[in-house]
């Protein structure tokens, strides 16, 4: 069975605009939409389309957070993953424990892939997939674009400062989705439907044996610096004037 | 005394600019003694780049011919070793550094700080989260190891003019196989570089093609500006993906900003917010973009971008 493992993070909705709680204890999510993070989205596309050639069997969802998080299970398995798995856990945990949770799924999926969202638009911290790869010591293909898999190798083009860096890695290997990777597909409501008849095992960190170890204290969340809000000029005279004024033109 | 190692990226012989960046932000860390570690084929130039930038102590050289062109399943190991006895590990945050070291991390067994912003003592730190929506305070148990990211937009480069001393270190690893470098196509360019420049000018997707979005080269070359991209610019396939500004792209802090038919998307505006001056010129006065700019000109992009090369 040629397996991969998608993760699943539970986020706040890309579109919702994050303010920081009053009392600097978090940000805000009382009554806030939370939706699949949109990098692990593309990452469980990518999976599918993978499948879909021919080149895998199986498309594992792996969540890790608490109970609800299985809303966004469901939808992975709406958009075809074959079954899900959930950690369950309500303490936020950091990424080495993450990390640490795949490598157990991993010890017992013996998947020949795992591809992750390169980062996740909560902690921004775009780091599991990198130290998962590093605790497996197995390869990495970060950022990746374009995702072809040949003869137990996968050649992988990443988005990296320079422009396009392609790389070729042994499987099994962690692969982490960039944004142009591919553009996810909608869920239709049969899939929804059928998505509910799908095998979704609940689990936790102490039955997979791994500690929420905490390394970061986050000591407080505070708003960013707001910019002051400038002036509208009139016409291309008056702005160029003003930077020649300033110096910086 | 605070130990920190930072990793210098580069390519072409060159020391790539952010390295200086993440010198000025190890600086910052309370009785700091900075060494920079290069891994490379052949370093010596890179090393000796390394060397002339000031408040740096040592610089470590590791030459292998497999630490060229840079992998991260290559190099993190060697970091790792070259860790021991150091407090704190730094690389940039660019793709480079975001590759590597949380894979350095991950096998010091340590957190990684990311994206870190300003240091408050040497356990911590503000970095940004939710695409830069909250900033957070993190701090780590006192004698832990700090692996962390520097967020290159956040510092000022350190100056020149040091003359740390260069030691070639041998380290005994074999480099392992499983990872190959294939290519890489950067397309070359005689405009600044967008992550340094100290002028951008940025087109997004209301420049509606390719060809029209070779408008703003004009007015980029006329005021020796990078060019820089919207995400909508880049997904639409008018520039390609180096050239995109923001949260997923390159974060920059120039002196100059001009938004080119940019809404200013959140993801956006998170890769800009640290330009001194930002103009927006877009047709739509409701855009958010004009909410952070500090000269903003409502109008036809395609009849503006002329007459502001005229007034030039």
């Amino acid at each position: 069975m040629r397996r991969i493992l998608v993760g699943i993070k539970r986020v706040i909705d890309y579109n919702v605009r994050v303010r920081v709680r009053p009392d600097g204890s978090g940000v805000v999510t009382d009554g806030v939409k939370m939706s699949i993070n949109p990098f692990d989205e593309i990452a469980l596309e990518e999976a599918l389309r993978i499948k879909e050639r021919g080149d895998a069997d199986e498309v594992v969802a792996i969540g890790l957070g608490p109970d609800d998080t299985q809303q966004q299970l469901r939808t992975a398995l709406a958009m075809g993953a074959d079954r899900a798995i959930l950690v369950r856990t309500d303490l936020a945990v950091e990424p080495p424990v993450v990390a640490r949770v795949m490598l157990k799924l991993v010890q017992t999926e013996s998947p020949v892939m795992v591809i992750l969202g390169k980062q996740a638009i909560d902690d921004d911290c775009n780091q599991v997939g990198q130290m998962l790869a590093a605790i497996w010591n197995r390869p990495q293909a970060t950022c990746a674009s374009k995702i072809v898999i040949e003869g137990g190798k996968a050649r992988v083009t990443r988005e990296v400062d320079a422009g396009l860096e392609t790389i070729e890695v042994d499987l099994p290997a962690v692969l982490t989705a960039d944004l142009r990777l591919n553009e996810p597909r909608y869920v239709k409501l049969p899939d929804i439907m059928k998505a509910k008849k799908k095998p979704l095992d609940i689990t936790d960190l102490a039955t997979i044996g791994v500690e929420a170890t905490q390394r970061l204290k986050i000591l407080k969340y505070e708003p960013p610096q707001q910019r002051q809000k400038g002036i509208i000029v009139k016409d291309a005279a008056e702005l160029v004037a003003a930077l020649r004024q300033k110096g910086l033109v | 005394m605070n130990c920190i190692l930072i990793v210098a990226e580069h390519a072409g012989g060159k020391l790539n600019a952010a390295v200086a960046n993440c010198v000025s932000c190890a600086a910052s860390v309370p009785d700091a003694e900075i060494t920079i570690a290069v891994f490379a084929a052949d370093g010596a130039a890179v090393a000796q780049a390394a060397a002339s930038i000031m408040g740096v102590a040592r610089v470590l050289l590791v030459d292998h011919p497999a630490n060229e062109p840079a992998l991260a399943a290559v190099l993190a190991p060697q970091v790792a070793r070259l860790a021991e006895g150091h407090s704190h590990v730094f690389g940039p945050s660019t793709t480079f550094g975001k590759d590597l070291m949380p894979r350095v991390a991950a096998l010091l067994d340590a957190a990684q700080v990311s994206d870190v912003m300003c240091v408050e003592s040497a356990q911590r730190f503000r970095r940004p989260v939710y695409a830069g929506n909250a900033i957070v305070t993190v701090e780590a148990a006192a004698g832990e190891q700090v692996v962390a990211t520097v967020r290159v937009a956040s510092y000022q480069p350190a100056a020149q003019g040091g003359s740390a001393k260069i030691e070639s270190v041998k380290l005994e690893l074999a480099p392992p196989t499983h990872t190959r470098f294939v290519s890489v196509s950067a397309a070359r360019s005689d405009r600044p570089d967008l992550q340094t420049a100290s002028r951008v000018v940025s087109g997004g997707r209301a420049l509606g093609s390719a060809e029209n979005f070779a408008l703003i080269q004009g007015l980029a070359d006329r005021i020796g500006a990078a060019i820089g991209a919207s995400r909508a610019a880049v997904d639409a396939g008018y520039a390609p993906n180096e050239l995109q500004v923001g949260q997923t792209g390159k974060i920059i802090a120039p002196e100059l900003y001009i938004a080119i038919g940019i809404s200013g998307a959140i993801q956006h505006l998170t890769g800009i917010k640290d330009a001194r001056t930002i103009v927006a010129i877009n047709k739509d006065a409701e855009a958010p973009i004009f909410e952070v700019a500090d000269y903003g000109l409502v109008g036809d992009l395609f009849a503006l971008i002329p007459e502001i090369e005229k007034n030039l």
